[in-house]
């Protein structure tokens, strides 16, 4: 299936995506750098993106609920993050962690 | 031959791991854009100048199908709408760069380069606080915040010691990892366009990109609010995965922040 839409509609598209997510990127940035400093509750509150964020973008990606537990918990994908969350805790060594969890995909991949 | 600074190359070898989930996610974009119907030019344009996967994949999906062009802007739009958490967590660091830089950076601004400069950052140094007053500008460092690492190279000149080394060696870690991904993001869309249909699906290289956020993430973790931030953004960013325009990770990462903020106040 492909698109009918012509060259310039297309470049639209582009255009438009591009300068609203630009927006969006640039949005905080650019009022930090207009405003003397950020309220000290939302301050307090950024302090928890990192981890909220990454774990997030995380979760999905090792926990796939299946219809029962044992379906979710038996998995390959899981298996490798609660080993390569392991690692990285006691190593805190990125190749290390890497290594670990495409070890462990593979393997238990392979077994299952 | 003037030497690369150090803070530049640590920040490009930061992006390293990722290239393997990096490498087939550009070649699927660009085998996605000419499969939707795109010619080359129109397929690097897309990731060249969006610079957000998730979002190219789902707009080219539409434009397969002929979906309304607004449909086509506004679910692109959305999805990309978590970018704004990075935006504003990032921007403290942010506040002592220049203009134009700010403005660069944030063009850079993904999941990746968000994470990558977030943890980085959090290592050496404190952002600065709502007392300081930020510079739009490089004029006169404020009060300084003691970088911890020193020996370093400090070749533009700047007293160290001052936040405006700080802040040059965090642009250029920034600025090194941002643009080398952006750089692989547009060649490996192109090498697609040229690959066709022909690559692998196998091996699930594409699980190093978790994996790699998932390395990123355990040194957050160095408090229990943190712990309960994490498990309530994962928790339910995994409820809602089955939900449409990346909701489920934007739902996951408020809830995350609610559950650290209240954990916190509970704590004090």
């Amino acid at each position: 299936m492909t698109t009918t839409y012509g060259p310039l509609s297309i470049w639209a598209v582009v255009g438009v995506v591009g300068v609203l997510t630009f927006c969006i990127r640039y949005s905080f940035i650019y009022l930090f750098g207009r405003i003397d400093g950020m309220p000290p509750r939302i301050e307090g509150a950024l302090r928890y993106v990192p981890a909220a964020v990454l774990a997030a973008l995380v979760g999905p990606a090792f926990v796939d609920p299946g219809s029962t537990v044992t379906a979710t918990l038996v998995d390959d994908r899981l298996a490798a993050g609660v080993v390569a969350a392991a690692v990285a805790w006691y190593t805190e060594d990125m190749f290390a962690t890497l290594a670990a969890g495409m070890l462990v995909l593979w393997t238990v991949g392979g077994l299952l | 031959m003037p030497r690369v600074p150090e803070d530049l190359r640590a920040g490009v070898r930061a992006t390293l791991p990722l290239w393997l989930g990096l490498i087939p996610f550009g070649l699927v974009a660009g085998i996605a854009a000419v499969d939707a119907g795109l010619t080359p030019a129109q397929a690097v344009g897309l990731s060249a100048i969006v610079f957000a996967g998730s979002a190219q994949l789902a707009a080219l999906d539409l434009l397969a199908s002929d979906a309304s062009l607004a449909v086509v802007v506004l679910t692109a739009t959305v999805i990309n709408l978590r970018m704004s958490m990075y935006s504003a967590s990032i921007a403290p660091h942010f506040a002592a760069f220049r203009r134009r830089w700010r403005a660069f950076g944030a063009f850079l601004l993904t999941d990746m380069s968000y994470a990558l400069a977030i943890a980085e950052f959090a290592d050496r140094e404190e952002p600065r606080s709502s007392g300081s007053r930020p510079q739009a500008d490089d004029g006169p460092a404020e009060t300084p915040n003691g970088d911890a690492q020193s020996g370093d190279d400090t070749a533009d000149g700047s007293p160290s010691g001052t936040d405006t080394v700080g802040s040059t060696r965090r642009w250029r870690y920034y600025f090194g990892a941002a643009i080398t991904m952006w750089a692989v993001w547009i060649v490996t869309t192109a090498g697609g366009v040229v690959v066709g249909t022909s690559v692998p699906e196998g091996w699930g290289v594409d699980f190093a990109v978790p994996l790699v956020f998932l390395a990123l993430l355990v040194p957050e973790l160095t408090d229990r609010p943190q712990w309960l931030a994490a498990l309530v953004g994962g928790s339910v960013a995994v409820a809602g995965a089955g939900w449409p325009l990346n909701l489920g990770l934007v739902g996951g990462a408020l809830a995350g922040v609610a559950a650290g903020v209240v954990a916190e106040r509970r704590a004090a």
